[in-house]
Formats: C-alpha cells, sequence, structure tokens
C-alpha cells in the first residue's frame, strides 16, 4: 500500500508538472506573452515597460524556471487588470462555484443512480428502453439551452424561479439541474453498467435461489459492490463539473470562476484565466489521485494486484 | 446476427438516427439552395418579429433575430459551421491521436513513456478550459477553432489506439511480419490500423457530437466562430439577451443542436453495441 501510494503521488507530481509547463508554452504561441496582458490600447512605450518589469525581456528559459519556482511556491500573480493578486479573486468566486458544483453532483446522484438501478433491474423491458433513450437525450442536451430553456420556461413564462442571478436557495435550482443533467446521464450509465455486472454474479443467483427478494437483494448486496465503479467517476465528474460551470455560470449569471474566466478573456485578463486553468487542472489530477484511492480502501482486490 | 434479421423493418427503424443525421448533413450541403433568404441580410424594419411573421412576400417562418435576419435561414446555414468545424476537428484530432497511439503501443521504450505521459498530461485539464486558455492566447476564428478542438482532443484517440495496438502487437501476423522486414509505418497502417479501426470509429462518433458541442460552446462564450458567420451557439448567446421578448432567437438553434449531437450520440452508442457483441 505505501509502495502504491508513494508511485502514485509521483505520477500525480509528474502530471502537475507537465500542466505547468503546458500553459507556460500556450501563454507563448503567438510568441508575445506581453501582449495578454496589456489592455489593447497600451502604446508602444507601455509594452515595454510591461515586458521589463516581468523579465519576459530574459532568455526563455529563465523564465521558465521563473515561472516552475512560483507555481512550486503557489505564486500565481497579480491581476494587472483588476489590480489585485489573482488569489484574492479566484477565492472571492470559489465559494459559488463550489455551490453549484454541488448542487449538480446532487442532481446527478439522486436522479441519475435511481435511474440506472431501474434500468439494470428492468434489462430487456420496454422500460429498461425507454430510460435509456431519456438518458441519451440528457447527455446530448447543450447545457446553454438547456439552461436557456429553463429560463424561458420557469423563469419567465411560469415565474416559479429567478431566472438569474444568485442569492437564495431558489436562484441555484436551474443552474445546478442545467450543469447536472450532463453527469446525470454518466452516472445512470454506470450504475446500471455495474448494476448488471454484480447481476450476473453466482453470489446473487444462489441468493436469489435462496428466495431473497428483489428490495433486500438491492439492499444487502448490490448497492455496495456496485458503489465501487461510481465513486471513482465521481472524481472524474468533479473536473466535468467545474469545466462546465465556464458555460451554465454564462448563462445563469453565476458570479463563480465560470464567470470570472469568461469575464477576464473579455478583460485580456489572462493572469486570471490561466489561474483558472491551473487550478482545474489541479483539481482534475487531486480528484483522479484520491479516487485511486479509495478505490483501494473499497476494494481490496485492487491493493492487491497492484502491489 | 443473420442477414434476414437485418432487414426486418422493425430493425431498420432503429436506425432513425442515422437518417436524422444524413438529413442534418445535407441542410449543412444544400444550405445556399434551402435557406429561403439570405442569413446575412439584415432588415431593421423586421427586427425581433415572431415565427410566421410576413412583410412584402417574405415569410419569416421561425421569426427574425435583433437584427432583422430570417432565423430558420440562420439556423440551416448553421448546421454548415458545426459540421464542418466538428468533422475537421474529429479528422484532425484522430489522425494525430491515432497515430501517437499506435507508435507508443508498437514501439515501447521510452517513446511510449514520452507520449503516453503527454497524453496523461493533456488529460489532466479539463478539455473546454484547455479550449478557452488556447483561444484566449490564439484569438477566436474560425480555423483557429478547429485547431484548438483537435488540440485539445488527440489524448482522447491516442488512449484508445494505444490499448488496441497493445492488444495486438505480439500477435503472430504482427511478429511475423515484420520479421519480414516490414518497416513501422508498414505495418502500422496495414496490419494494425485495419484491425482497430472499429472501436476507434466509436470514439470518433462520439466525438463528433463532443465537437459540436464544443464548437457552440466556445461560440457561446465569444470564442468561437465569429459573427456575422451564422453559428448555433452565437445564435443562442443573442437569444439569451432577448429570452423574455423573443424566445424563438434560442429556441431553434439550440433544437437543431440538440437534434445534431443526439443523432451522432445515438449511432455511436449503437457502434459499440455491435461492435462489443462482435467480438
Amino acid at each position: 500500500m505505501g509502495r502504491f501510494l508513494l508511485q502514485r503521488s509521483g505520477q500525480a507530481l509528474v502530471a502537475i508538472f507537465g500542466v505547468v509547463t503546458l500553459v507556460f508554452f500556450i501563454q507563448r504561441l503567438t510568441g508575445d506573452p506581453v501582449l495578454l496582458l496589456v489592455p489593447e490600447t497600451a502604446t508602444q512605450e507601455d509594452i515595454e515597460a510591461m515586458r521589463r518589469t516581468l523579465g519576459l525581456d530574459r532568455a526563455l528559459w529563465v523564465q521558465y524556471l521563473d515561472f516552475l519556482r512560483d507555481m512550486a511556491s503557489f505564486d500565481l500573480g497579480r491581476s494587472y487588470i483588476r489590480n489585485a493578486p489573482v488569489w484574492d479573486i479566484l477565492l472571492s468566486r470559489l465559494p459559488q462555484t463550489l455551490q453549484l458544483a454541488a448542487g449538480a453532483l446532487v442532481v446527478a446522484l439522486v436522479i441519475g443512480l435511481p435511474l440506472g438501478l431501474v434500468m439494470a433491474l428492468t434489462q430487456g423491458r420496454p422500460v429498461s428502453r425507454v430510460i435509456m433513450g431519456i438518458v441519451l437525450a440528457f447527455q446530448s442536451l447543450p447545457t446553454f439551452w438547456s439552461g436557456i430553456m429553463m429560463i424561458l420556461l420557469f423563469g419567465v413564462t411560469l415565474k416559479w424561479l429567478p431566472p438569474s442571478g444568485t442569492g437564495t436557495l431558489a436562484h441555484l435550482v436551474m443552474p445546478s439541474i442545467a450543469l447536472g443533467l450532463l453527469s446525470l446521464a454518466t452516472y445512470a450509465r454506470i450504475a446500471r453498467a455495474s448494476v448488471l455486472d454484480e447481476l450476473s454474479k453466482d453470489y446473487i443467483r444462489s441468493a436469489r435461489m435462496r428466495g431473497v427478494g428483489t428490495g433486500r437483494l438491492v439492499r444487502r448486496h448490490l448497492l455496495r459492490n456496485a458503489a465501487i465503479p461510481v465513486i471513482s467517476i465521481t472524481a472524474l465528474e468533479i473536473s466535468q463539473l467545474l469545466a462546465g460551470a465556464v458555460i451554465v455560470e454564462t448563462v445563469f449569471a453565476w458570479p463563480g470562476l465560470g464567470l470570472l474566466t469568461v469575464q477576464s478573456i473579455a478583460a485580456r485578463d489572462f493572469m486570471v484565466v490561466q489561474a483558472v486553468v491551473l487550478l482545474g487542472a489541479f483539481v482534475t489530477i487531486a480528484a483522479n489521485f484520491a479516487a485511486d484511492i479509495l478505490y483501494t480502501v473499497v476494494d481490496p482486490r485492487v491493493r492487491l494486484t497492484k502491489s | 446476427m443473420s442477414a434476414a434479421l437485418a432487414f426486418r423493418p422493425r430493425t431498420l427503424a432503429a436506425w432513425w438516427p442515422a437518417g436524422l443525421l444524413a438529413a442534418l448533413v445535407a441542410c449543412a450541403i444544400l444550405a445556399p439552395w434551402l435557406a429561403p433568404m439570405d442569413p446575412d441580410r439584415q432588415n431593421l424594419m423586421a427586427r425581433l418579429k415572431a415565427p410566421g411573421f410576413e412583410a412584402r412576400g417574405a415569410l419569416y417562418l421561425l421569426g427574425s433575430d435583433e437584427l432583422g435576419r430570417d432565423v430558420l435561414s440562420r439556423v440551416i446555414h448553421g448546421a454548415r459551421v458545426s459540421i464542418v468545424v466538428a468533422v475537421s476537428s474529429v479528422l484532425l484530432s484522430g489522425v494525430v491521436g491515432v497515430a501517437v497511439g499506435m507508435l507508443a503501443a508498437y514501439l515501447r521504450g521510452w517513446v511510449e513513456t514520452v507520449l503516453m505521459r503527454l497524453v496523461d498530461i493533456f488529460l489532466s485539464i479539463p478539455a473546454i478550459l484547455l479550449a478557452i486558455i488556447t483561444v484566449a492566447v490564439l484569438g477566436p476564428g474560425f480555423i483557429n477553432v478547429i485547431l484548438v478542438l483537435a488540440l485539445t482532443r488527440w489524448p482522447r484517440y491516442a488512449r484508445v489506439a494505444y490499448g488496441q495496438t497493445l492488444a495486438l502487437a505480439d500477435r503472430p501476423f504482427v511478429r511475423l511480419s515484420r520479421a519480414m522486414g516490414a518497416s513501422t509505418p508498414r505495418v502500422l497502417a496495414l496490419h494494425i490500423l485495419p484491425n482497430i479501426i472499429g472501436p476507434l470509429l466509436v470514439v470518433a462518433t462520439l466525438e463528433f457530437g463532443l465537437m459540436v458541442l464544443f464548437e457552440a460552446g466556445l461560440s457561446f462564450l465569444g470564442l468561437g466562430v465569429q459573427p456575422p458567420m451564422a453559428s448555433w451557439g452565437a445564435m443562442l448567446s443573442t437569444g439569451r439577451n432577448y429570452i423574455a421578448t423573443a424566445w424563438w432567437i434560442a429556441t431553434f438553434p439550440g433544437l437543431a443542436l440538440f437534434l445534431l449531437v443526439l443523432s451522432a450520440n445515438l449511432i455511436g452508442d449503437r457502434l459499440g453495441d455491435l461492435i462489443g457483441k462482435g467480438r
């Protein structure tokens, strides 16, 4: 277990290092990163001054080492547009995005898992096919369209929910559903596949022969064993949700990290855009890491085969 | 499955997603002839008119937008942007990704380590964020969107091609051809690729749907195809601003988008089932 943990941590570190390097080189795709940091109205002198201040007139490898050092000490720099440390800006928006992601996860789990379970238990019957159709439709819904349609129906026409903005729990309902629908489909599919897989195993068949009812079978045997893939998918979904938040937050004017990203691109505030991307990647890597660890805790078989 | 079964009407009907996709592709190809009006022609006298509005013999079947352009014509032309961007980026990322994956699995050693680590790194940045930061640097636009989507998605194909090739690389027919002096490109193209193309097609079909969504998403955020070019994503963005007064601007492009993505996902799903059963 210790060796696996060490090896896995090493991999995560390599991935983080790689992402930082990738972001550094993406910045330089057009050759001159200074142009990403100054307003469009900047004069040639402004640009030169900025270049010297930031040390962008030095050799590329010096800049790269500098960037690595900043990242290693969690220094995300300063936004010249908002004139504030990037960390402060991120932290002021993070809670909103976490709220939204949590809401979406609840929607996806509470609706997705039971749908998957029902699909598996009714396998081969029309019910199963109908639910599968619905799930596929959810998966194909562009969040920015389902979001706008919800605003139209519940916000504008029926006036049940506030069309956009933040503040109360009612504000959270539509964005959570819009963001959660995509993950809902993933959960339903995973739950269906893993329950079907468990259903075909001997212990279930022998339990059925002993006369154990479906309800008890599901509660006592199926759910526990089918939970493993669900846990690992949740890790992957967290990064999906954060990425999806960019669009959903724009649709609902939800002031989280996603809206911040879009506003920062419009304002040419590249330091903030870069920070959000790094944060997203970091969360993804951390979530994958956590999933792998959880896996070995929940399922001792994984531990045995990996070490 | 026997050939007789395949032609039963029910089996044919089950292929309706392919029909839907074909119809949308036809719309894209025939857009200039199908669209009742020039999609970019503005008519400030006919702004924000509801579906069915008629002015001087011109019928706005799906209404008009904030500049008095015909929504139906723009939806039809929007199919072009969506499909061309999605197909190009799928081809580009597919070719690069498959080549990388096959080479890594076939050559092994340091090539494998470097390439597959690179794949891991790309996959650890959420795709939409990677696309956003790259567009932020390169600037928006039709060609840039295709490049950015390809850059973001090639690792997906690389993973699949890698896994599939690994399973084949030690099989006798590959080893034989190698022993007889076949070059690496020859072995990969003639012996390995034909045997792994099935799963790759499934991935490509599902990715097509995803690329349509990504393009629309980037255009919705103002980072994709630039106005006045008709893109469903950009139309949705406008429509959002007029949602309280002109519901049709957002509704119809979104519906088209949904149908295109749905058909691709249904086809990909079915292909996956077929290939899974064939094994």
